[in-house]
């Protein structure tokens, strides 16, 4: 996304925000979006945060406290051992991480081969992989349960393992998409040259294709790491096993036997690792949100 | 080239051409084996799955259209279908127009931009379990945040997710506070590629600024308002996590969704044949819509 220069034309023509009444217009709305804009989207995170501190009798008081009687953070500690945050989380980073190896092996690999190898068929493979996009992943739910359930032809039962989330979070036409028309975009002369050198497939895509596409695999390993970090109903149907839970299946499945400021602790610790990749990866996320929303 | 040269290409090419093709399919077979299972496959058995009886003990049996008349013979099946409806009109009244507002807004704004930027996304981030369970507390009728607002205000309290009157909506709100991000940051970007001329030029028309939205920032952005608008009633309808983390479907049916009913078949009463039933009706109204998406990008395309 490109910031832009001074010369930047919106709706309001520069002249009226010169004037000293659109000056004054300009600010009265800056300010009260700026103030709506916070009341929506950071008091509740920081009613959150301070609703864990306080006990159970200060959240049912009315009308609330805004600031909590005291500074105990122990109840983070207990949020921790209580719910078993520490098995969950771990879960998770294993989910996320698992299928960011993957997704990266198995479509960075085909999105070359559609791109630079050109195979016969190859069309054909890819609109059959786009077309995938078409079907909104609800209702397959079912199937594709009872596929993981009883893999066809092996006749594994994937339920409890992060096969179970790996595998299919690689499947994803839209990845290969974006790696596809980013690799389209690397000169032809570059791969002719090495080759002439004697260079094979695999060393071109390591020693040249990876390095110059870097952004886009950022893109792509961020999406796909989020994507499996957010994911409830799937995990809630292939890892039903309290062990193997991701976050936050095991924090919606304990939730209603725990008291109310343990749960809301809970709900501060699992979406700290999503503020603070947001906080670190905030470039990546957005480049790949626009990505996202108007294909070619 | 020489003339030895050229006449060997024929052979050559076809044995480097065959290897080409072999190498490519190698490293084709990960994604291959990947969508055979977890994508095409799933997608022909969803078909064959609302035809069959599925007991998991014996092989399945073909039942015709039976799946189909046990959930049409449903008297839920209605219910959540109306529902599904109302929320996904009301989720676009709220998240179809409040982002392109807020991107409008936000796009004539040239302090905290950043800032403003961030704090949108932010609930985009957070895991959609831990915001429904969020507001699952909000939205308790005793101490719950909102009660006490309305308090605030001398509005007398509401029930909430416990009143059919209150429930679909209390899911809305939810739905468009954790997605309505998106939306605003797609908006800006296409904003921003909005040449300023078309502005100056429709202001030397004497275009107030009203009109210079409708007439230069609307139609400059038709196309991605018409995918966005595809796109969320494709994302809206399939709806299941605020219903089954805040009301299970209750009361009274009142949040009920289609997505939430194909869950119930298979998973509370043990009938996948009836589910799929569910979810292939439900994909062939979704596949009208994607089909339509499908057309706009294409001819935007070419």
């Amino acid at each position: 996304m490109k910031e832009h220069a001074p010369q930047f034309r919106g709706v309001v023509s520069p002249h009226t925000l010169k004037s000293p009444r659109g000056r004054v217009i300009y600010w009265i709305v800056l300010v009260v979006v700026v103030v709506s804009f916070t009341a929506a989207f950071v008091f509740p995170l920081y009613w959150m945060i301070t609703g864990a501190l306080k006990t159970p009798e200060e959240l049912a008081q009315i009308p609330p406290g805004f600031l909590p009687t005291s500074l105990d953070f122990g109840v983070y500690a207990e949020a921790w051992d209580q719910l078993n945050l520490g098995r969950f989380l771990g879960n998770t980073l294993l989910y996320a991480g698992g299928a960011l190896l993957f997704t990266l092996a198995i479509d960075v690999t085909a999105a070359y081969a559609l791109s630079k190898l050109r195979p016969v068929l190859g069309n054909l493979v890819l609109g059959l992989m786009l077309a995938t996009l078409m079907i909104p992943p609800m209702v397959i739910l079912l199937p594709a349960y009872l596929t993981v359930k009883d893999l066809p032809i092996f006749g594994w039962d994937l339920l409890n393992t992060p096969w179970a989330i790996w595998l299919p979070a690689a499947a994803n036409g839209f990845y290969i998409f974006l790696l596809k028309r980013f690799f389209d975009s690397i000169p032809r002369e570059l791969l002719e040259a090495a080759q002439i050198d004697g260079a094979s497939a695999v060393r071109i895509l390591w020693s040249i294709v990876l390095p110059v596409s870097r952004p886009i695999i950022g893109v792509v390993s961020i999406l796909s790491v989020v994507t499996v970090w957010k994911d409830f109903v799937w995990p809630l149907l292939v890892l039903p096993d309290s062990e193997n839970m991701s976050i936050s299946v095991g924090i919606a499945s304990l939730s209603a036997q725990m008291p109310q400021n343990v749960l809301i602790a809970a709900l501060v610790i699992a979406s700290l690792p999503a503020i603070i990749v947001f906080f670190v990866f905030q470039r990546s996320i957005m480049a790949g949100l626009t990505a996202g929303s108007l294909k070619g | 080239m020489t003339v030895k040269g050229s006449r060997r290409r024929t052979p050559g090419g076809f044995r480097r051409g065959v290897r080409r093709n072999l190498t490519a399919y190698g490293f084709l077979c990960g994604a291959l084996i990947c969508f055979a299972f977890f994508s095409w496959y799933p997608m022909v058995r969803e078909i064959l799955l609302s035809f069959q009886q599925t007991n998991f003990v014996d092989d399945p049996t073909w039942v015709g259209l039976d799946n189909f008349r046990t959930v049409i013979e449903d008297s839920a099946f209605v219910d959540a279908w109306l529902n599904t409806a109302a929320f996904t009109g009301l989720a676009l009244v709220f998240g179809y127009v409040v982002p392109f507002v807020a991107a409008i807004v936000l796009n004539e704004l040239r302090h905290a931009k950043a800032y403003l930027r961030f704090v949108v996304y932010l609930p985009v981030m957070l895991p959609p379990a831990v915001g429904v369970l969020l507001f699952k507390w909000f939205y308790d009728p005793g101490a719950g945040l909102f009660n006490q607002i309305l308090d605030l205000a001398h509005i007398p309290a509401l029930s909430w997710l416990d009143s059919a009157d209150t429930a679909l909506i209390s899911l809305v709100i939810v739905s468009t506070w954790m997605n309505l991000g998106t939306g605003t940051l797609i908006y800006l970007a296409a904003l921003q590629s909005i040449p300023g001329e078309l502005y100056e030029a429709a202001e030397l028309d004497g275009a107030g600024l009203f009109k210079r939205v409708w007439h230069v920032t609307i139609p400059q952005t038709k196309l991605i308002l018409l995918v966005m608008l595809l796109l969320q009633i494709v994302a809206t309808m399939q709806v299941f996590i605020e219903p089954y983390l805040l009301t299970g479907g209750g009361p009274e049916n009142a949040t009920l969704t289609v997505a939430y009913l194909m869950y119930q078949y298979a998973f509370n009463f043990g009938d996948f044949g009836a589910g799929g039933a569910l979810g292939l009706m439900l994909m062939v109204v979704l596949m009208v819509f994607s089909a339509f998406y499908l057309r706009i990008s294409r001819d935007n395309q070419s």
